[in-house]
């Protein structure tokens, strides 16, 4: 457990650690940016690594609280800090019905379901004009801050982030190994067997569909608080299917995975845009290029690479090894 | 006359137009091998499925030392002490066989839903899963996973899971299917051993190992019973011949 954590702990350290090599506050709001999309992509890997359930609609848990907390900070009159706790409850009662909606289904219908669940949130807040300001959002989000953590400050912001990924990584690496862990990938894996042998395979999936929504409720406070700003666009289709997109990629059921996702796509989304300017193209190849070398994402690609090494290491020019595997 | 183990009454499916199980009425006393015959398609499996709960009836009532079982959902029959093991295996393959007996451990338990500490540390489930594993003999594979072991052994692991419940009433689906020689010796000595308050219902095609363990036997044919009784009963009865070479 702990050395397993160990690499973790480095990469946080160094997100962490950024304002100090970098004064410009570009590079920590993008490490900022980085860490909240992890979260969010930890969130969904529950559904999609673990209990098997593909969302397409992942999108409405940060987009509902973060409009909570965006609406009661604002319109509503509370101070940040409660707008913000009374926006991950409001969400979590959402998803609690949300979700005996959605769980009704599994496979493709579940996939259906999720999207059509965030498309009516989505559609709330584009229509319902007079609450939720339709197309402009709503700005002028306030951040809660004190004397002793002023989160106007970018770095300060960035270490309540990775803060709160070390958290999300902790009890997720937790959950993943104990027992009910266990029993929600064998809800996956064999749910008429796990029936047979005493477990609530609704339950289950209902527990990890709330653990997801709530990791999701929190990436949308700080997105929220973050942006300063909400709109619609975060809860579009293809808001959800960026998230989706980050799990597969970095590898969905571990827990590495979502990171390294969340870091790719975001930085091609930043980095890339500034160089080129059709940057969703250079997105595209990247996918293609990673379903067709790690049809599995980049943490199982890397980890059979390292075995074909280990395996080929007696051989006598190790340097060749890369180029073949390329060609497999 | 003392309860009945397992008692089925009527018991019917129909998929569509076709009756599956039609009219099926059983009486198994506790401890009792009892062993379903039938052709292929006869109904035997779809009988365990209605047993366990993962099909409903379309009538007639199933009863567990006197408890009804029609209406509850499989985990709650399971909970009133019933096991089964499946003809197609149905095991957790990303896990070890250690893993594997340790959630079936775990089924009936509320610590199933703690999910901070880790399910290995949990010594005293790892010792009773081992024990487990030993009395199918793959206590020596026990920190492999399912896919690295050979089919044999998944067969066993089959029975493991559904011993890991402590059942009062056991359904075996084919324990016996695709085994080698060697094998079937090592499951039939297992079913043996197997304590004689368990209450066994078997399907099995062997014959040689099946006439052997079980007490009485049941001859199903197009989802009916045909006829219920004794080995002696079953082998001298015409209508078995009947149903196995056609008449």
């Amino acid at each position: 457990m702990t050395r397993r954590m160990l690499p973790f702990a480095v990469v946080l350290a160094a997100m962490a650690l950024v304002p100090v090599f970098t004064p410009s506050h570009f590079y920590v709001n993008l490490t900022s940016q980085v860490a909240i999309a992890a979260i969010g992509a930890l969130g969904l890997n529950v559904l999609v690594g673990h209990a098997g359930l593909n969302s397409l609609g992942f999108a409405v848990f940060p987009g509902l609280s973060a409009y909570l907390v965006a609406w009661l900070s604002t319109l509503g009159g509370f101070d940040p800090v409660s707008a913000g706790l009374l926006a991950i409850g409001g969400t979590m009662l959402v998803a609690g019905l949300f979700g005996v909606v959605a769980l009704r289904a599994t496979g493709l219908g579940f996939v259906m379901i999720t999207m059509a669940l965030c498309q009516i949130v989505w559609g709330a807040a584009y229509r319902w004009t007079s609450v939720t300001g339709g197309d402009n959002g709503i700005s002028a989000v306030p951040r809660p801050g004190t004397g002793l953590l002023p989160l106007e400050r970018p770095e300060v912001f960035l270490w309540l982030c990775v803060g709160t990924l070390a958290l999300a990584l902790i009890q997720l690496g937790r959950f993943f190994d104990s027992p009910m862990g266990v029993a929600l990938r064998g809800t996956r894996d064999q749910p008429r067997r796990m029936s047979a042998v005493g477990y609530d395979v609704w339950r289950i999936r209902f527990s990890a569909w709330m653990l997801a929504a709530a990791w999701g409720a929190v990436t949308g406070l700080l997105y929220a608080w973050y942006h300063q700003f909400v709109s619609p666009h975060m809860m579009a289709v293809t808001a959800s299917a960026e998230v989706l997109l980050m799990v597969v990629a970095g590898g969905a059921g571990t827990l590495a995975g979502p990171l390294i996702g969340a870091a790719l796509v975001v930085l091609l989304k930043n980095l890339a845009s500034i160089w080129i300017e059709r940057w969703v193209m250079l997105l595209g190849c990247t996918f293609v290029a990673i379903v067709l070398l790690m049809p599995d994402g980049i943490v199982p690609g890397f980890g059979l690479l390292r075995a074909a090494l280990a395996r080929l290491r007696p051989a006598p020019a190790p340097k060749l090894v890369p180029r073949e595997r390329a060609d497999v | 006359m003392s309860e009945l183990a397992l008692e089925i009454k009527g018991l019917s499916k129909q998929f569509g137009g076709l009756p599956a199980v039609s009219d099926v009425t059983l009486a198994i006393r506790p401890g009792e091998r009892h062993l379903l015959l039938g052709p292929n398609g006869a109904g035997k499996t779809t009988l365990f499925n209605l047993i366990c709960g993962d099909l409903p009836p379309t009538a007639g009532s199933i009863r567990l030392f006197g408890q009804e079982l029609v209406g509850l959902p499989p985990r709650k029959r399971t909970a009133c002490g019933l096991a089964r093991t499946y003809q197609i295996l149905t095991l957790f393959p990303h896990e070890t066989l250690c893993r594997n007996v340790m959630l079936a451990l775990n089924g009936l338990r509320p610590q199933k839903w703690r999910f901070w500490r880790d399910f290995d540390d949990d010594t005293d489930m790892r010792a009773e899963a081992f024990a487990i594993l030993e009395r199918v003999k793959l206590a020596d594979l026990a920190d492999r996973t399912v896919s690295q072991t050979a089919y044999g052994d998944r067969r066993r692991l089959e029975i493991a899971l559904a011993l890991a419940l402590a059942p009062r009433v056991l359904l075996l689906d084919e324990p016996l299917a695709g085994l080698s020689r060697d094998e079937r010796v090592m499951v039939q000595e297992l079913l043996d051993t197997l304590p004689q308050d368990i209450t066994i219902v078997l399907i099995e095609h062997d014959m040689d190992v099946a006439l052997a363990f079980a007490e009485r036997i049941t001859l199903l044919h197009h989802g009916s019973v045909v006829i219920t009784g004794s080995r002696a009963e079953i082998a001298a009865d015409p209508r078995t011949r009947e149903v196995y070479l056609g008449a």
